[in-house]
């Protein structure tokens, strides 16, 4: 039969569990093992502990099953997707985690619309660093935080050794345009100007030197930023802009190949006009790599009607992100479906779409 | 790196091609032949074929060391990754080209490790760092790229690193040239050398050409501006009447060549008594071997190659574009069976192949022309 003095002393061990399960979570676990992926108590314990923290926002916190976002009357639904599988995860100018957001960001910049929230999804590999987990979500939250988009949403995946290497990250981010707001290859004609933002191929070399592979040192960082302003600032001092597109696998070449292909157009670029920087093009020489088909992660390629061509440059270099803007060449109807290349002194080459991958898993 | 622009230097460019049209005009058409896939990835890649007057051609020969090998080697090479426990180190280029049914890439696709590397002493290092893989490096190119498998194979076997042997496909230069210049029915009218073999090889070994073939021979840079000096100082000779070697790009190339490069391979390699050429057939004397001393890193004694001839396919005429008796486009299947994704023979697969410098780069050619300064 339970005295008083085993019912008080019962009630102080319940409340000192319960004041304990109160706690701040903390993760005692240094490396990620299957439990965390269960859906269980590790699971929780991960996410209260090292994913939460980095984004706490109204939305977040609800943690309902998924996010609820508002849009303004009359704007319709912006949605990409992107996985990022870069390797390695950090590199001179940024890591995974700036790619997961501005790689995202910048899809749905191009489309004209402002971002509103990012989805987070992370599938890890049995045995990763819980430091470096910890590293990766710091990047993206700062990465949201500085542009005001904020992770509404993820989810946490984890499986076998073996089956993954490391960390995967998948971002899907969610903006909205205005009605009217149509930027679209079909609204490109020959005659019009193509535009770039800035110096070409930064990324990919950047994490080519970064693999460590090469015997070779240069100083190039990523270009990884997140190009909604800049969007925002060329549309509205040039509303009539035909096309926007970010060039990341496969480089400006590949974009333009795009182009080219869905408009049925030509289009003609002059290599004296590329902006490529000095250790980019050192790199490029002695690799047998040709910037054009390098990734970047934070340039844009923009189509504009030819006699706004001086005010659209003129408006992206006046923004951080495009100081190096230029007009790299023209659209035409010779060639349709082709892209072709200008040598400075008169001779010319096709780019072609790729074939093969020149830097792999590059982000 | 400021020579780069210098040699790419428009001005300069137009000066040459000046003088060009100017000497061409007072010729008959000249048909030049280069033996270098680097000179045939340049001169697509700066559209240079266009700029010149119509009345020069230029040739591509089987200066391409991924083009010329055969498709039985390449099954040797694709047996020897699927070997358990080894890991195949090659260069890039390497993983597309077909053998009789598959590939490198298509090998590593199925399990097999196969690894790029950009310099042999890559795939030592990884030997070394790595004692369980049984590492082997595909051995590919003329005396341009066989001077540092030599190098490799001596740091092999002064460091006794057991895990590492190499399969090489070394080509030499010489035997081939000539193989061209026996062709019957040869209507070339002077060469461009390679440039980057005779770095190592000089000059000299090319004085054959001149003496015997009554050919002259300018070995040339690969910059858009040493290509038309190269092929200016051609025309030069044709016009004066004399027919010898000449030496364009001298700020790399010796007339002897490099000593320490030569002594590598002497100290390293054995000339093979024969080798097959894709579409040229055996050549005599024109393939390296490991010599005997370096029995315990020689791939081809270390594994069971299946060691067989494999045709080509009948559709492919690799052979012809090779000696530079088709161009690319005259191939019958050029562009549509045998492209750059689905290539048939080599010429398509590796990036210095004729067919694939001209189907990427040069397809769509307008001859456009700088107007020339009436000066």
């Amino acid at each position: 039969m339970a005295t008083d003095e085993d019912l008080d002393r019962r009630d102080a061990v319940l409340a000192r569990i319960e004041e304990w399960r109160q706690r701040a979570p903390v993760l005692r676990d240094d490396t990620i093992t299957m439990a965390h992926g269960a859906g269980g108590k590790a699971s929780q314990s991960l996410i209260e502990a090292v994913i939460r923290p980095a984004f706490t926002n109204p939305e977040l916190d609800r943690l309902g099953d998924a996010a609820v976002l508002d849009l303004p009357a009359g704007h319709r639904v912006v949605v990409s997707t992107d996985a990022f599988v870069v390797t390695p995860r950090r590199f001179p100018g940024g890591s995974i985690g700036d790619l997961a957001v501005n790689g995202t960001i910048n899809d749905i910049a191009c489309m004209g619309a402002r971002p509103l929230g990012l989805t987070l999804s992370l599938v890890l590999e049995e045995g990763f660093p819980v430091a470096e987990l910890r590293e990766i979500v710091a990047d993206v939250a700062e990465a949201a935080d500085s542009v005001g988009v904020p992770v509404v949403t993820g989810d946490t995946k984890v499986v076998e050794r073996g089956a993954a290497d490391g960390c995967y990250l998948t971002t899907t981010g969610i903006g909205h345009v205005p009605a009217g707001l149509d930027l679209d290859a079909r609204h490109v004609q020959p005659g019009d100007a193509v535009l770039v933002s800035g110096s070409i191929g930064d990324h990919g070399i950047a994490v080519m030197m970064a693999r460590g592979d090469l015997a070779l040192a240069a100083e190039v960082r990523s270009d990884t930023v997140a190009l909604h302003g800049l969007v925002a600032d060329l549309l509205a001092a040039v509303p009539k802009t035909r096309w926007l597109r970010d060039p990341t696998r496969g480089g400006v070449a590949s974009t333009c190949n795009e182009l080219a292909g869905s408009t049925g157009l030509g289009i003609n670029l002059m290599e004296g006009e590329l902006p490529i920087l000095r250790p980019v093009v050192g790199a490029c020489e002695m690799l047998g790599l040709d910037p054009l088909y390098i990734a970047n992660e934070g340039k844009l390629v923009a189509v504009v009607p030819p006699d706004l061509a001086d005010e659209a440059v003129a408006t992206m270099r006046a923004h951080p992100a495009g100081t190096k803007a230029v007009r790299i060449g023209t659209v035409t109807d010779d060639h349709p479906g082709l892209v072709v290349v200008e040598t400075p002194f008169g001779g010319t080459r096709i780019v072609d779409m790729l074939v093969g991958d020149p830097l792999p898993r590059i982000c | 790196m400021k020579f780069v622009d210098e040699f790419r230097n428009p001005e300069a460019a137009r000066e040459l091609l000046r003088q060009i049209e100017a000497l061409a005009a007072a010729q008959p058409a000249r048909k030049f032949m280069e033996v270098c896939g680097g000179h045939t990835h340049a001169i697509y890649r700066h559209g240079i074929e266009a700029l010149l007057p119509e009345s020069i051609e230029l040739v591509h020969g089987p200066g391409c060391p991924v083009c010329v090998i055969p498709m039985g080697r390449i099954d040797d090479a694709i047996a020897v990754a699927s070997t358990e426990g080894v890991t195949l180190c090659c260069f890039g280029d390497m993983l597309r080209v077909p053998g009789g049914t598959s590939s490198l890439l298509e090998a590593k696709a199925h399990g097999a490790d196969v690894r790029v590397v950009y310099s042999p002493l890559d795939a030592l290092a990884l030997a070394e760092r790595e004692p369980a893989l049984n590492v082997v490096f595909l051995a590919v190119g003329f005396e341009t790229t066989a001077p540092s498998t030599a190098a490799t194979l001596l740091q092999a076997r002064e460091r006794n690193v057991a895990n590492f042997s190499v399969l090489s496909n070394h080509v030499t230069i010489v035997p081939p040239l000539k193989a061209i210049l026996d062709s019957p029915g040869l209507d070339l009218d002077g060469f461009l050398g390679p440039g980057h073999v005779s770095t190592v090889i000089g000059t000299r070994p090319y004085e054959f050409v001149p003496q015997h073939y009554q050919r002259p021979l300018v070995t040339a840079g690969f910059e858009p501006v040493d290509i038309l000096q190269g092929v200016l100082m051609l025309l030069q000779q044709l016009h004066d009447g004399r027919c010898e070697v000449e030496n364009q790009y001298k700020r790399v190339v010796s007339e002897s060549g490099s000593a320490v490069a030569l002594q590598l391979l002497r100290d390293v390699f054995v000339v093979r008594p024969h080798f097959e050429w894709r579409g040229l057939g055996f050549i005599a004397q024109s393939a390296l071997g490991l010599s005997p001393g370096f029995a315990d890193w020689d791939a081809e004694l270390r594994f069971d190659v299946p060691g067989l001839r494999v045709a080509d396919p009948k559709a492919c005429q690799c052979g012809e574009v090779l000696k530079g008796a088709l161009r690319p486009w005259e191939c019958k299947v050029f562009g549509t069976a045998c492209t750059p994704e689905t290539p048939i023979g080599t010429c398509m697969v590796s990036s210095e192949g004729a067919c694939a410098a001209y189907y990427n780069y040069g397809r769509y050619s307008p001859r456009s022309r700088i107007p020339v300064r009436a000066d």
